[in-house]
């Protein structure tokens, strides 16, 4: 099959990709390397002056501890609560799939609408949930979920929880339904107990569909913007602060161009270097 | 007897576990229905959990005080056009990677997959500025062309897994027939993988009509806001007028609700097929 007319067909997707996606990032780059305030005519180069910046900037490196213990804590979470859905959704029984349409909700919400969801949930005058901790008897005061520093992060993480579990349990559903029926009969007809079964059979072949999602999950996760954004903004005290809401503040509300593109080309190269590290444990994994 | 008695208390914790995250799944949906039924009196007293008379008037107020049929209308045609543009352009690129032999087509593969892990913000200052040049901030186009760009990696994986099964014979036979590579695509390719199509459309739609960043970017007039950016931005002096909020926040997901329980089997599919065939 020769492909002349290939050149014609894919030539749409790559200017797309070109010039919306490859470039501004070559551009953000190159602007990173200077001093720009457009609104005050302010445009000049001074090369890696904003990147030697970068590493003394205490604000910078609060909020990458922020996003890569937000990530660390709420991946975790959520392949936790993934599995666990994945594996009750594997089984047959009746009205399967009404259960599964029901936890694909989360996912397929507005991150900015569920924030406002558990903005709502988690208000510490009004909100239902110190409501319901003080009738059972759990809370004594209502506590201040967002207002507090410690306490706004994990509200940050139970509501990502809450939106990309069934993302990760999709994933891992897809990696149960791909294990031979026959390896778990042959292994019962030997006499396996269940958790034998689950260590030796379904860990083991479930292990590759787990490292795509948390690779998935952790990319995401450290993009993390508009749930900050709505949810705390970033707040109390700079604690929830992401990578991405710092960039943004420093593009958008502060109008540095320069030295924001400079934070947001760092957000960048982190996830690059993530993605690198996962490919490289995820082929050794496969092949050794 | 002992292992009935077993298999019962299984079903039961199995049963127990699986509502309860259920529930999780759904409360959150369930506190803003209920709150949004609420007259502006009981919005902000606990007691009564459940409103003791329920009222319309915050959905009355959101369409009728604050434009929010035209945050509806906004995204409705900004996801539609999205998703008729990343299907056209997304599936002639599949189609050509799945089947015309070229060089660097695992090239652009790569491109689309490695595009669809850069982190918005890292995209969005360069972007506004070429936006800026086009004369695109507030309009659709702004947000159209790079959602299409953006959700073309999801498009692309999804369709090309679709296209990869599709015999090469199929495509041959086609040929010896007398037809170009472009016909053998529109007249046997997109017929066959309309269901794939579908998923993708979807994926893409959902994409389209959830994101944040760059509608509150490139759009500056209230008029040409998005749903999310106006739930982001919902105006409230001193407080968030919470009734509203719920209300808002209800009408902007039921859609999904429906999506997701019409279409859980193609969403299931489709999300596997874009990141798990690779």
């Amino acid at each position: 099959m020769r492909g002349d007319r290939a050149f014609l067909m894919i030539l749409p997707a790559s200017l797309m990709i070109g010039v919306i996606a490859i470039f501004p990032i070559v551009h953000a780059f190159r602007i990173s390397l200077d001093r720009r305030m457009p609104v005050f005519g302010i445009s000049y180069f001074v090369g890696v002056d904003n990147y030697r910046f970068l590493l003394q900037d205490s604000r910078f490196w609060q909020s990458f501890l922020n996003t890569a213990y937000f990530s660390l804590l709420s991946v975790s979470l959520e392949l936790i609560t993934g599995l666990i859905l994945a594996i009750l959704l594997h089984r047959s029984f009746r009205g399967r799939g009404l259960f599964r349409a029901l936890v694909l909700i989360p996912w397929a919400v507005p991150t900015v609408v569920s924030a406002r969801m558990w903005e709502w949930i988690l208000n510490s005058e009004f909100g239902v949930l110190n409501y319901l901790l003080q009738q059972i008897g759990l809370l004594s005061a209502p506590l201040n979920w967002l207002g507090d520093r410690t306490l706004a992060m994990f509200a940050l993480i139970l509501a990502d929880v809450w939106k990309t579990s069934p993302f990760a349990a999709i994933i891992l559903l897809a990696g149960l339904q791909m294990i031979p029926e026959e390896l778990y009969e042959a292994a019962r007809v030997d006499g396996a107990g269940e958790w034998q079964i689950f260590r030796r059979i379904t860990a083991p072949l479930l292990l590759p569909f787990m490292v795509i999602a948390l690779l998935f999950r952790t990319l995401d996760a450290f993009r993390i913007f508009d749930l900050a954004y709505v949810l705390t903004g970033g707040g109390p005290a700079s604690t929830t602060e992401s990578l991405s809401l710092y960039a943004y503040t420093l593009l958008f509300q502060t109008l540095q161009f320069g030295y924001g593109s400079t934070v947001a080309v760092a957000t960048f190269l982190a996830v690059l270097l993530l993605s690198a590290v996962y490919i490289v444990v995820f082929r050794r994994q496969r092949h050794g | 007897m002992d292992r009935r008695v077993g298999r019962v208390a299984q079903g039961a914790i199995f049963w127990a576990i699986l509502t309860g995250l259920a529930v999780f799944c759904l409360a959150p949906f369930l506190w803003q229905l209920l709150t949004s039924l609420k007259p502006t009196s009981e919005v902000g007293t606990l007691p009564p959990l459940l409103p003791t008379r329920p009222v319309f008037d915050h959905y009355l107020a959101i369409f009728q005080h604050r434009p929010f049929g035209r945050f509806i209308l906004n995204s409705v045609i900004v996801a539609s056009l999205t998703t008729v543009s990343c299907l056209s352009i997304g599936s002639l690129a599949a189609f050509a990677i799945a089947k015309l032999q070229f060089r660097g087509r695992h090239l652009l593969l790569f491109a689309a997959l490695s595009i669809s892990m850069f982190p918005s913000i890292a995209t969005v200052s360069p972007l506004y500025l070429l936006i800026r040049v086009f004369g695109w901030r507030d309009t659709y186009a702004g947000l159209v062309v790079p959602y299409t760009t953006f959700a073309l990696p999801l498009a692309i994986w999804i369709l090309w897994s679709v296209f990869r099964e599709i015999p090469d014979d199929l495509y041959l036979a086609a040929l010896v027939d007398g037809c170009t590579p472009f016909q053998v695509f529109v007249r046997i390719f997109v017929p066959l993988a309309a269901p794939g199509i579908g998923t993708a459309a979807i994926l893409v739609f959902i994409f389209a009509w959830n994101e944040f960043l760059y509608a509150l970017t490139f759009t500056s007039t209230e008029t040409m806001r998005t749903i999310p950016v106006a739930i982001a931005l919902f105006p409230g002096l001193h407080e968030v007028p919470w009734g509203e909020m719920a209300a808002a926040t209800v009408v902007v997901t039921t859609p999904l609700i429906l999506l997701v329980f019409l279409f859980q089997r193609h969403i299931v599919s489709g999300l596997t097929a874009g990141s798990v065939k690779g």
